[in-house]
């Protein structure tokens, strides 16, 4: 599979800056891409555009060749953001919230760490790595073919950090799933990535 | 021993305010037969200890009369403040999630009503509907689900943008699981408070329009009837008529408030420090 | 060396929450258990720890608005004295500043001079802050712009410079780069280590130590809840002039370092296991460590542990913790890194277990 963002442009409302100008990238299914930019230039944005978040002013997300709007329901292009306490209703048990997308295997569960006891408990109870560990799992259902992972692992410590990226390299390749990685630090996007791209503006 | 704190006061606040009220409405129903004996061997007595509350000019035991009052006055207000809260949420909700042509409408309609001055739609309702206990509910009904409905509207519209909702979408819930799911728990304190805190708008309310002769008929003990009945008698200095059942209709009114407030303490989870 | 004045200094400080658990009982939930720390002038120590472990807490109680329910205990001392409730209030925003996270801690509706100025419109404070201004390299008009008509460079600045208008002794930022790439993290942070190089002790409070170890000159290593080490940043240097089993678990988590990870995570406050607590995902822990552990100088640092600097085998110790991780920095050079550590075994515990026994004998 292929997604591709062929020549987005989008800005928030009408006066402000332009965020992203005619940009594209493709991503195939066993790729891993990171990304490297500059603070500003949109890389959050751009996730939540590939993921469906927000419409584009211009171009358009392609999912093998067919617009991503078009699929109903599950949406095969998942997206794990840096702060998981704002992806997590502070009203349900950790337990629902695993359940609320595709049913999430075993072995996802048992990889990243996610003990029997943290499930019981609500978001407000946990530490902000338990609970990126189980936004991930929830964001690994069955349907899931590309995976957008923006700055997830800014937030944690260094152990934790390489505990999930570890575990998510590995459970990536063996479901051909793509991966996007957005992170400022190098080093990092080095160890996880098979492709890096570096962000400039451009300059007229 | 446990220290005492915050929470165990608002237990007992609210415990206590839900006790009284039953108590009151249970109190009616008992009485709803002795409360239109009429005596005139104990005519215009002051309050004392056979009489607590004194008798009026036809001999009826105002205790009696203001309890039973008091309780039809709960009765309405329950079953007033319970249909608009629900149609406050219902239309709320539908308002936020279900599209631009939807909205647009109730919020035409909640303004529509909200511009009309209450006591006169009331008046309106109830009198349409011949008056009566079903005029009263309706019209009560229909008149005070629009502050909640406009409150429950907003706070959907900004739970929909909220990032959880947005990615519960992304992970294939459907619109109305979520409104379920996320949406409805996140409201129902809300829904809750805005239950009670409508009882005493509706028994108020109740009580006036009865008063203003566009509601309960006259043979029926409510206080807004005693109330207005009472009101000739005032100037022949029998002061009893009018300020128990007055008193304790003020006391019902500031009850259901205080059940209401501490009901807010009790279901914020921002309280769970104090 | 000339020994430099102490500005702060903190001992066993700790903080606790009162909540209401189910029904009507209200717990203690001891948020910080042990926190040593220790400012000298002109100098930056950096409290790293992980987000949401309570280490904004610290800047909270030394500035003295922890929230109503929170009880503090340990010896606060501010420029040799007890730094008492009457005092926190005295010299907050004075000689102790707290530079906040981001302009939406400044009011939106007053303009940046004014604001900055605290409303003082002699000269002396006008020219003050002008001076200060100009060394940021920002124009005069900038003074009357609201928050909202900065550009993200200038409200760092701006920021910067409220913690000057004082004449602070010590400045506290916390978390002051949430989320910036590289490049800003890089010039704000020149921005506090200029303050330092002015005389003021610069109390850097962040989850970040790639970004600590660069411009910190001490960093103090927090872990659920207790300081385990203090240790000089160049101590971060290599794995060896490490004293906390967890200093070096960190080091060893580093991309650039193997990218090797230890099971488990920091434990909940709730499930805090007694005396250190690390000890449940430390493949060194003994009985001792069950006990309270002192918090002691080792090779001009401090750490709360029982073998650090005590470690008769500590050659072999140090080899196998490292082993397994030179082979991963090795393989982790290359892009292909992440699959070429999948292939590696997982020897890092399992494989040094047999041999644990005898390790811990020699190091006792």
């Amino acid at each position: 599979m292929i997604l591709e963002a062929k020549n987005i442009s989008f800005r928030y409302g009408k006066d402000t800056r332009q965020i992203l100008n005619d940009f594209s990238l493709q991503i195939e299914s066993r790729e891993r891409v990171g990304i490297v930019a500059k603070s500003g230039f949109g890389k959050t944005t751009f996730c939540k555009i590939l993921a469906g978040y927000e419409k584009p002013d211009q171009g358009e997300v392609l999912l093998d060749g067919k617009p991503l709007s078009a699929w109903d329901g599950y949406c095969p292009v998942q997206m794990i953001w840096q702060h998981p306490e704002q992806v997590v209703n502070p009203r349900l048990r950790m337990r629902e919230v695993l359940k609320e997308g595709d049913e999430v295997e075993e072995s996802v569960i048992r990889g990243l760490g996610i003990e029997k006891d943290w499930q019981n408990r609500f978001p407000a109870e946990i530490s902000g790595g338990e609970m990126q560990r189980f936004c991930i799992a929830r964001a690994l259902g069955k349907r899931t073919r590309f995976l957008l992972a923006d700055e997830i692992s800014t937030m944690l410590d260094l152990i934790t950090q390489s505990q999930i990226w570890s575990f998510l390299v590995e459970e990536v390749e063996k479901r051909e799933i793509g991966l996007l990685a957005v992170s400022h630090s190098m080093p990092l996007l080095e160890q996880v990535c098979t492709r890096i791209c570096y962000l400039e503006e451009k300059k007229d | 021993m446990r220290r005492w704190n915050g929470r165990m006061t608002a237990v007992v606040l609210f415990a206590a305010a839900v006790i009284f009220l039953a108590a009151v409405t249970a109190a009616g129903f008992g009485f709803s037969e002795e409360a239109l004996v009429t005596d005139f061997s104990r005519k215009n007595l002051e309050p004392g200890g056979a009489y607590l509350f004194g008798t009026d000019w036809l001999g009826r035991d105002m205790f009696v009369r203001t309890l039973t009052g008091l309780s039809m006055s709960i009765r309405i207000g329950l079953l007033s403040a319970g249909v608009s809260s629900v149609l406050a949420m219902l239309l709320g909700t539908m308002a936020a999630v279900m599209g631009k042509t939807v909205d647009s409408v109730i919020t035409w309609v909640i303004d529509l009503i909200m511009g009309i001055p209450h006591i006169l739609l009331l008046i309106l309702i109830s009198y349409a509907c011949g008056k009566g206990f079903k005029g009263v509910v309706i019209g009560v009904a229909l008149t005070h689900w629009t502050s909640l409905a406009r409150l429950i509207r907003g706070e959907v519209l900004q739970l929909k943008e909220a990032l959880y909702i947005r990615m519960a979408q992304k992970l294939g819930m459907s619109r109305w699981k979520i409104v379920w799911k996320h949406m409805l728990p996140h409201l129902f304190p809300q829904f809750l408070v805005g239950l009670i805190l409508t009882f005493p708008h509706a028994i108020l309310h109740e009580a006036s329009i009865t008063f203003l002769g566009f509601g309960l008929p006259p043979e029926q003990p409510a206080i807004g009837i005693i109330l207005s009945e009472s009101m000739q008698y005032l100037a022949m200095g029998r002061w009893w008529l009018a300020l128990f059942p007055g008193l304790l209709l003020v006391l019902t009114v500031i009850l259901f408030d205080v059940a209401g407030e501490s009901l807010q303490k009790l279901l914020d989870p921002g309280s769970a420090h104090k | 060396m000339k020994e430099k004045k102490v500005i702060l200094d903190i001992r066993d400080f700790s903080v606790s929450f009162e909540q209401y658990e189910k029904g009507f009982s209200k717990t203690g939930l001891p948020v910080i258990r042990n926190l040593d720390v220790t400012v000298h002038e002109g100098e930056m120590v950096a409290v790293v720890g992980s987000s949401g472990s309570g280490k904004s807490l610290l800047a909270h109680g030394i500035l003295g608005i922890l929230p109503y329910n929170a009880t503090m205990g340990g010896e606060l001392m501010f420029d040799g004295e007890p730094l008492t409730r009457k005092r926190q209030k005295a010299l907050r925003g004075n000689e102790i500043v707290l530079v906040p996270q981001s302009v939406a801690f400044l009011d939106p509706l007053m303009k940046i001079g004014p604001q900055i100025r605290k409303g003082k419109k002699d000269r002396a404070s006008r020219e003050k802050l002008n001076r200060i201004f100009r060394g940021y390299h920002l124009k005069e008009e900038v003074q009357n712009l609201y928050p909202f008509e900065l550009s993200g460079g200038m409200n760092r600045r701006v920021l910067v410079s409220t913690a000057l208008m004082g004449n602070p002794k010590l400045v506290i930022a916390d978390e002051p780069t949430p989320g910036l790439h590289m490049d800003m993290v890089r010039r704000v942070m020149s921005h506090f280590r200029e303050l330092a190089d002015q005389g003021a002790g610069v109390l850097l409070i962040t989850h970040d130590l790639e970004q600590a170890l660069e411009v910190a000159d001490r960093v103090v290593v927090f872990y659920a809840g207790t300081t385990v080490e203090d240790a000089a940043a160049s101590d971060f240097g290599s794995e060896e002039t490490l004293r906390h089993p967890y200093s070096r678990a960190l080091w060893r988590a580093l991309p650039q370092n193997g990218f090797q990870f230890i099971q488990g995570v920091q434990p909940y406050v709730k499930d805090l296991p007694s005396g250190c607590p690390f000890g449940p995902r430390c493949e060194f822990c003994t009985e001792s460590c069950k006990a309270a552990v002192p918090y002691r100088q080792v090779r001009g640092g401090r750490v709360r542990c029982v073998m650090a600097g005590r470690e008769k085998g500590a050659e072999e110790m140090l080899q196998s913790a490292k082993e397994p991780s030179a082979r991963l920095a090795a393989a982790g050079k290359h892009h292909t890194g992440a699959a070429e550590r999948r292939c590696a075994p997982e020897p890092l515990v399992a494989g040094h277990e047999a041999d644990h026994d005898k390790k811990m004998r020699s190091a006792v």
